[in-house]
């Protein structure tokens, strides 16, 4: 109950208002591109007088399109080839209108999701080699690499190692093998080949990175990868409710081509422009919206050391703090309310105890990303399933503390206490609890450290917190940008489990 | 000086699964007397001990407390008074010696529950001034062990039952203990049930013996009786071996 209380008194101090008409929500996948297109998105249907709310980078496509599903977004940028391959699992084409037929058809059919007309430019997968090894192997083409593969190491984004047109695909139609694969995010996948860790990445052929790095694009010799045309994905809601917003966002269509989009993204990722003046620019020269910037959610760094980047941001950085420690503190205190009665529960009960805990132990095992996008058609994204998220994290090393620290507390002062005449109530509430009080501080301990890194994670479903410059930065590949989420965070861990070590020390005096 | 039967047990039987720890045992300890339990472990004595104050409840048969049958009193106030003294002491490590020999009388409710308990401490040769503020991990292993006496007492009962409790002791500690527990019985006349595997302490300490062997009663009899005339080969052997025979 009380749990209940505290969850209801934060919650609408977290959520975000809606009054008056509704605003736009407006999300992105995690990478730059998609930042940058969504901003634009944004500005254009400020500049068109639509309220709008920001969720950049969001997720990958499966949290992206679920929540478009789920209703919780309206639009997105995505890619006709995501479509069609990630999302409709059909097979492979080469032909753009032909893919754009398909997956307007029935993305419309299945789900009432509409395709608006594409943006103009196709963002398709690239597979990319350091200068130097394209001249050592003289690799032009992907049947070049083909025959080179068996000597090359492959650091592929987890996304495209697991697609039907990823690497499964790629292999078969070319005949690669590589002499290994290793798994890489996105953020560090062009310095992992800059430095030489591995010797062949994929990446987008939109990339500024591409440029920044000098990379050898291989051309896709056998039309192996279908075309991914980039166009803002609508969702049925916001047909519905705001017609005229997706009017609005029409006016893109078309007026965006490779080379365009290659030079904005290069401001973005390599020049560490803000996104939304980027935004703002390209739409201005556009002729579409007159220059008004946002102030951005995370500043990329720029030129600046770190010391002087995060003091520049140090409001930032606190007001996130306080949002990380709210998190933190609403999920922990209702799993402290839930899982120390539900441990003494169990322990009075015994029989079946160790079922409950392991599930709770199950739970803890599934990653936190996956926890996070299970949630998104049960509750939406935002505050609430973070904290459900982080709640549900939080259970196992408090429930397991009390639980065996209630049962293994000095059994022969349990076993005197009763022959003596203590109740049951009266043995747990003078005699385990105050012994086992340690063990779970302990438990609580371990929670609260595990949440304050697992509320980083939060970011990605648009709860905010430390996690939203770590994510900006990962998906800018802004050492920088990450820093001033990780470093806050990995002190306030710190801080929060001294803090609670000195409330041990008070408990068990 | 024996009395009226305070403590009876009636053909008891107790199993645990396949084990049988009590198998059809019968015993009466009069008031004021100290009947030893002794056997190996295993031999079904602590089982024996707990049926009296219903921290065991027996299969079949009747233990009577002062006449009454304990199955039919609440097990909770049953307990508030009869003492009981376990091997390793059972203090509460969290709570100073004072509150721990104060513990039945604040159970109890009794309003002297202070003054009870350092009554008590004097009874067992503990200077309340000076143990009274203490945990028990600051005090000796003899000292816990008065200290744990000193509880079983604090609320004057009829009947305490001591399960091994100078079984963890040195012999020097334990000799000053055994001195002191003959002297609080003749001062206090409480009727005690004793379990022991110590055959020199039961000889000592108590009037009567009863020799349980896997879950039965060999023999029951005064210290002289099993010296004189050992009921069975069990109790002979024994007795040679504790080098007391006779």
């Amino acid at each position: 109950m009380l749990a209940a209380a505290v969850l209801a008194g934060c919650v609408p101090a977290l959520a975000q208002e809606r009054a008056g008409s509704r605003p736009v929500i407006v999300a992105s996948k995690p990478f730059g591109e998609s930042y940058l297109l969504a901003e634009m998105f944004a500005q254009l249907l400020e500049g068109r007088g639509f309220r709008v709310d920001r969720r950049p980078g969001l997720g990958a496509t499966e949290i992206a399109f679920r929540a478009m599903q789920g209703g919780v977004i309206d639009v997105y940028p995505e890619y006709t080839g995501t479509g069609l391959l990630a999302i409709l699992h059909r097979p492979p084409q080469s032909d753009p209108r032909a893919v754009y037929a398909i997956v307007s058809r029935e993305f419309r059919g299945r789900w009432g999701v509409h395709w608006l007309p594409p943006l103009g430019f196709q963002n398709t997968y690239a597979i990319a080699v350091r200068r130097e090894t394209a001249e050592r192997e003289r690799l032009a083409t992907l049947s070049d690499l083909a025959r080179a593969s068996g000597h090359l190491r492959a650091g592929l984004t987890p996304d495209f190692i697991g697609r039907p047109d990823g690497l499964p695909g790629l292999a078969k139609a070319y005949g690669l093998g590589f002499r290994s694969v290793q798994a890489l995010g996105p953020a560090v996948k062009y310095q992992a080949l800059a430095a030489g860790t591995v010797d062949v990445i994929d990446g987008y052929s939109t990339d500024g990175l591409i440029a920044k790095f000098d990379l050898v694009v291989l051309r896709d010799d056998r039309r192996f990868f279908p075309p991914y045309e980039a166009a803002a994905l609508v969702g049925p809601g916001l047909i519905r409710d705001e017609p005229g917003a997706v009017v609005a966002l029409t006016e893109l269509s078309g007026r965006l081509g490779e080379e365009q989009m290659r030079r904005l993204n290069r401001r973005v990722e390599v020049d560490g422009e803000p996104v939304s003046r980027v935004a703002a620019s390209a739409l201005a020269a556009l002729g579409l919206v007159g220059a008004s910037a946002r102030p951005p959610v995370a500043a990329p760094s720029g030129g600046q050391g770190l010391g002087a980047y995060l003091w520049a941001r140090h409001e930032d950085i606190l007001r996130l703090t306080g949002r990380h420690l709210l998190l933190v503190g609403v999920s922990l205190g209702a799993a402290i309310l839930v899982a120390v009665p539900v441990g003494l529960a169990l322990e009075r009960m015994r029989r079946g105890a160790e079922t409950v805990i392991r599930g709770a132990g199950v739970l803890q095992t599934v990653p936190s990303i996956a926890l996070l996008a299970f949630m998104i058609p049960l509750i939406g994204i935002g505050v609430v399933p973070a904290l459900v998220a982080l709640f549900l994290y939080s259970l196992y090393p408090i429930l397991r503390n009390t639980y065996t620290g209630v049962r293994d507390a000095a059994p022969e002062a349990v076993g005197a206490a009763s022959a003596l005449g203590m109740t049951p109530g009266q043995v747990l509430r003078y005699v385990r609890l105050p012994l086992a009080a340690p063990v779970i501080m302990a438990g609580i301990r371990t929670s609260a450290v595990i949440n304050v890194g697992t509320a980083t994670l939060a970011a990605f479903i648009g709860a905010g917190g430390l996690g939203d410059p770590i994510a900006a930065g990962l998906a800018l590949s802004d050492t920088k940008m990450i820093l001033s989420g990780a470093l806050p965070a990995a002190l306030l861990a710190m801080l929060v489990d001294t803090a609670l070590g000195i409330c041990e020390r008070m408990v068990s005096a | 000086m024996p009395g009226d039967v305070t403590l009876r047990a009636v053909d008891l039987s107790k199993r645990y699964g396949e084990v049988v720890a009590l198998d059809g045992v019968s015993l009466e300890a009069r008031a004021g007397e100290c009947l030893a339990l002794i056997g190996e472990s295993g031999s079904g004595k602590t089982t024996l001990l707990r049926c009296f104050n219903r921290m065991t409840d027996p299969d079949s048969g009747r233990v009577l407390v002062d006449g009454a049958e304990v199955g039919s009193l609440d097990p909770i106030a049953l307990r508030r008074r009869i003492g009981y003294v376990p091997q390793e002491g059972g203090l509460l490590p969290h709570w100073s010696i004072g509150r721990n020999v104060s513990l039945v009388p604040w159970l109890r409710r009794m309003t002297d529950r202070a003054e009870r308990g350092a009554r008590a401490l004097v009874l067992v040769g503990l200077d309340p001034a000076a143990f009274a503020g203490r945990k028990p991990r600051e005090l000796s292993g003899g000292q816990r062990q008065r200290a744990a006496v000193a509880r079983a007492l604090a609320a004057d009962p009829d009947v305490i039952l001591l399960d091994e409790p100078f079984g963890a002791l040195d012999a020097i500690t334990r000799a000053d203990l055994q001195e002191t527990f003959l002297r609080l019985r003749t001062e206090l006349r409480f009727t005690a049930l004793l379990v022991t595997h110590d055959l020199h302490e039961a000889m000592h300490l108590a009037d009567r013996i009863v020799v349980m062997r896997a879950g039965r009663v060999e023999q029951t009899g005064t210290p002289d009786d099993l010296r004189r005339a050992a009921a069975t080969d069990y109790v002979r052997h024994l007795l040679e071996r504790a080098r007391v025979a006779s």
